[in-house]
C-alpha cells in the first residue's frame, strides 16, 4: 500500500458537519450537567483534522492532545462511543474511564487523547520509531497546540525525531491561544514554524480554515515521508470559536477577531467551493446537515441509555494480566494484550 | 550453576531477551558505543546492531516517552536510565503516561516497557545522585517494581520484567554490580516471578525484612547475631516491592513473631511503613514486640563520608534494632 485514494470531498464535508453538530450537542449536555470534568471543543478547527485525515491512510498512527473529540470522529470512532465516553459510560471509546480528554480507539489507530501539555509528543516519536523499526511505511501524525511548543518534551521529541530520521508529522494547531495566553505572550519567535528549523526539520505553514489546502499540503508532506522516513512540521493556522474549555468565556479576545474567523468558517468555505463547482446543491447540503444532527442527537440517547462501568471492574485495567508471548515483527499487540481482570492477587490485600 | 557477577547476570538477561523477541530493544544514554555507563550492555551493540541498541542524547523525558509510544504500538522497549536519580527528569512519562494508559484507554493500550538502571545511594555521590526511588514509584498504581540483590535474582527478574505486559521498573543496585553469586547455566531458562519474596537465610527468633542494598547488610547482621548474641534471624528478601509478597512475609512472621524492616530508601511513607501496616493488620496478636524499621535518615544525602554513613542503614543499626525487638 502506498498513498491513499483521494477521499470524496462531499463525504469529508459531512464529516466536518458531524464533528460540529456532535460538539454542539456535547456543549448542551455539558450545560445540562450530563458530562463531567473538563470539556474542550474543537468548533472552528474542523478542517485541520479532516484535511489531514483526507491526506493519509487509515492505518497511519494518529495521536493528539485533550481537544480530541474531532480526532476520534475523523478517524472513524462512532459518535455513540464518543458521546458515551463524555457521559462516563461503559460503552464509551475508553470504556468511560478516560473522559473527554482521554479518547482512545485502537481499532481506528487513534492513540489518544493526552492531557498533559506536550507529554504525548515523545510518544509520537516512539510510535514512528516502531514503524521504522518494523520497516513499515506508516506515518505518525502528532497534533498539539501552540501552547505545547514551549515544553521541554516537545523540544526533546523534535530533536530525537530528526536525529533518528523518523516518519512523523508534527502538526501544530495554532489557534492563537493557549487558554488565555496569546502566542505573542508565550513564544519568542514570530513564526511558530521556525521552531522546526532549529532541528533541521522542514516546516510548512498551512491555512487551517481551508480544507483543500490542508489536505493538499499534508498529502505532499506525507507522500515525501513514505518512501524516505523523516520528520516534518506543519503549522496549521486556525481558530477556536468557543472558549478554551466550557468554563471559559474567552474575554481575552475581541468580538472582531472572532467574527473575522467565523466569516472564514471551514464548513461554509468547503460548501461554497463545492457549490461553485456544481458538486453540491443546497438541498444536498441540508440533507447532510440534518443527518449529522440526527446522529449527534441519537448519540445522546445512546449515551444516556448505556450502563455505567461496573464497580467490580475497578481493578481490571490497572495491570495487564496475560503473560507476554513474543510477537512476530509487525504484529499489532491488539487483543493479545487485553487484560484479564482483577489486581495481582497478592496485591488485593489493601484496606 | 556457575559464579558470575551481577553485571554479567543483567547482561545475559538482556542478551537472551533481545535474541528471543525481535520486538525488544534497548535505548538510553551511552548504552551502545560506550557499552553502558556501568557496562551492563557490554557487547550488545556488536551482537544486535544499532537498530536495537540505541544511544540517545541526554533527553530522559524524550526517550522515556519514545519508549511509551513504541510500547503502545507493539514493541517492548527497555529504557535504561543512567541512574534512577535521572528518572526524575522523565517523571511525567514514568508516572503519568506509562502506568495510566491502560486505564485511561479502557483497557486498550497496555504498556509493556521496562525501565531499568542503577538505583539507591552509592558512595558519596551527594544529594542529587543518591536517590533510592522505590517508595516514590511504589505509590503509583500501574507500575511494578522489583529490586534484585543477587546475580541470580537480577537475571531472573529482569527477564520476567521484559516479558511482562506492564511497565516494570527494575531497580538495580549500583553498589552490587561487581558482586558475585551462583546462577544457573546459560542454557537454563531462568525466570523469577515478580511478587515473590525469598528467604535468604532461615532463622527462628526474628524476621529481618530487606531488599536491594540492604540484603547483604541483613545477611551480615544475621551472621553476627548468630555468633555473638545467639539470636537466630530469618532474612527475608522482598525482591519485588510491587506486587508485594505478603504471604511469605506472614509465613515468616508467624514463625518468629518479631520483625525488623531494613530499607534502603527514606522512612516517610516508605516500604517499611507499608509492610508493617500490613503485618499488624493481619496478625496483630501474633507479634511479640513492636515492629521496628531501619531506614535512611530523612534528609538530603550529605556528601561528607561520615555523614553519609550516619544517614544510611548499617549492620550496627540493624543489630541494635534486632536486639531491641528481642529484648536482648
Ligand atoms: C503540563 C501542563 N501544564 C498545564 C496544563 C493546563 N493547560 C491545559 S490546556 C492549556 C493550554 C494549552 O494550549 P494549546 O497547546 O495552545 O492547545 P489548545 O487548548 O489551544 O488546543 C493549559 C495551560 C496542562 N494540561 N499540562
Ligand atoms: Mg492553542
Amino acid at each position: 500500500m502506498s498513498q491513499p485514494e483521494q477521499r470524496d470531498e462531499v463525504e469529508m464535508l459531512s464529516l466536518m458537519l458531524l464533528i460540529r453538530r456532535f460538539e454542539e450537542r456535547a456543549s448542551q449536555q455539558y450545560q445540562a450537567q450530563k458530562i463531567g470534568g473538563f470539556c474542550h471543543l474543537y468548533i472552528g478547527q474542523e478542517a485541520v483534522v479532516c484535511g489531514t485525515v483526507a491526506a493519509v491512510r487509515p492505518d497511519d498512527y494518529l495521536i493528539t492532545a485533550y481537544r480530541d473529540h474531532a480526532h476520534a470522529l475523523a478517524r472513524g470512532t462512532s459518535a455513540n462511543a464518543c458521546m458515551a465516553e463524555l457521559f462516563g459510560k461503559a460503552t464509551g471509546c475508553s470504556r468511560g474511564l478516560g473522559g473527554s480528554m482521554h479518547y482512545f480507539d485502537r481499532e481506528h489507530h487513534m492513540y489518544g487523547g493526552h492531557a498533559i501539555v506536550a507529554a504525548h509528543v515523545p510518544l509520537a516519536v516512539g510510535m514512528a520509531f516502531a514503524s521504522k523499526y518494523r520497516a513499515e511505511d506508516r506515518v505518525t501524525l502528532c497534533f498539539f497546540g501552540d501552547g505545547a511548543i514551549n515544553q521541554g518534551s516537545f523540544h526533546e521529541a523534535l530533536n530525537l525525531a530528526a536525529l533518528y530520521k523518523l516518519p512523523v508529522v508534527f502538526i501544530c494547531e495554532n489557534n492563537l491561544f493557549a487558554m488565555g495566553t496569546s502566542v505573542e505572550r508565550s513564544t519568542s519567535l514570530k513564526e511558530i514554524v521556525d521552531r522546526a528549523e532549529g532541528y533541521d526539520i522542514p516546516g510548512t505553514v498551512i491555512d487551517g480554515m481551508n480544507f483543500r489546502e490542508v489536505r493538499d499540503k499534508l498529502s505532499g508532506i506525507v507522500g515525501s515521508i513514505r518512501g524516505d522516513p523523516h520528520p516534518a512540521f506543519a503549522e496549521i493556522r486556525t481558530y477556536r470559536y468557543r472558549g478554551h474549555s466550557m468554563s471559559d468565556p474567552a474575554s481575552y479576545r475581541t468580538k472582531e477577531q472572532l467574527e473575522k474567523y467565523r466569516l472564514d468558517d471551514p464548513i461554509t468555505r468547503l460548501r461554497a467551493q463545492l457549490a461553485r463547482e456544481e458538486k453540491l446543491t443546497n438541498e444536498q447540503f441540508d440533507r447532510l446537515d440534518k443527518e449529522a444532527k440526527e446522529i449527534a442527537l441519537a448519540s445522546v440517547k445512546f449515551a444516556e441509555e448505556s450502563p455505567e462501568p461496573p464497580l467490580e471492574k475497578l481493578y481490571d485495567y490497572t495491570y495487564a494480566m496475560e503473560p507476554a508471548r513474543p510477537r512476530a515483527q509487525g504484529e499489532n499487540s491488539g487483543e493479545a494484550n487485553r487484560p484479564g481482570g482483577g489486581p495481582p492477587s497478592k496485591e488485593k490485600a489493601s484496606a | 550453576m556457575r559464579e558470575i557477577t551481577y553485571r554479567q547476570a543483567l547482561n545475559e538477561a538482556l542478551a537472551e531477551e533481545l535474541a528471543r523477541d525481535p520486538n525488544v530493544f534497548l535505548m538510553g544514554e551511552e548504552v551502545a558505543e560506550y557499552n553502558g555507563a556501568y557496562k551492563v550492555s557490554q557487547g550488545l551493540l556488536e551482537r544486535f546492531g544499532p537498530k536495537r541498541i540505541i544511544d540517545t542524547p541526554i533527553s530522559e523525558n524524550g526517550f522515556a516517552g519514545m519508549g511509551v509510544g513504541a510500547a503502545m504500538v507493539g514493541l517492548r522497549p527497555i529504557i535504561e536510565f543512567m541512574t534512577f536519580s535521572f528518572s526524575f527528569v522523565a517523571f511525567d512519562q514514568v508516572v503519568n503516561n506509562a502506568p495510566n494508559m491502560l486505564t485511561m484507554s479502557g483497557g486498550q493500550f497496555n504498556i509493556p516497557i521496562t525501565f531499568r538502571g542503577p538505583n539507591g545511594p552509592a558512595h558519596q555521590l551527594g544529594a542529587t545522585h543518591s536517590h533510592a526511588t522505590e517508595c516514590l514509584y511504589a505509590n503509583v498504581p500501574g507500575l511494578k517494581i522489583c529490586t534484585p540483590a543477587t546475580p541470580r535474582d537480577a537475571k531472573g527478574l529482569l527477564k520476567t520484567a521484559i516479558r511482562d505486559n506492564n511497565p516494570v521498573l527494575v531497580l538495580e543496585v549500583e553498589l552490587l554490580y561487581s558482586s558475585k553469586g551462583m546462577v544457573e547455566e546459560e542454557d537454563v531458562e531462568l525466570l523469577i516471578p515478580l511478587g515473590e519474596a525469598e528467604v535468604k537465610r532461615e532463622g527462628s527468633d526474628v524476621t529481618i525484612i530487606c531488599y536491594a542494598q540492604t540484603v547483604p547488610l541483613a545477611l551480615a547482621a544475621a551472621e553476627t547475631l548468630e555468633n555473638e548474641e545467639e539470636i537466630s534471624a530469618e532474612v527475608l528478601d522482598l525482591r519485588s516491592i510491587k506486587p508485594l509478597d505478603l504471604e511469605t512475609i506472614l509465613k515468616s512472621v508467624s514463625k518468629t513473631h518479631r520483625v525488623v524492616i531494613v530499607e534502603q530508601d527514606r522512612p516517610f511513607c516508605g516500604v517499611g511503613a507499608e509492610v508493617s501496616y500490613r503485618i499488624q493488620k493481619e496478625m496483630f496478636d501474633g507479634l511479640d514486640a513492636p515492629i521496628l524499621r531501619v531506614a535512611q535518615e530523612d534528609v538530603p544525602m550529605p556528601y561528607n563520608e561520615k555523614l553519609e554513613k550516619a544517614v544510611l542503614p548499617s549492620v550496627e543499626k540493624l543489630i541494635a534494632a534486632v536486639k531491641k525487638v528481642c529484648y536482648a
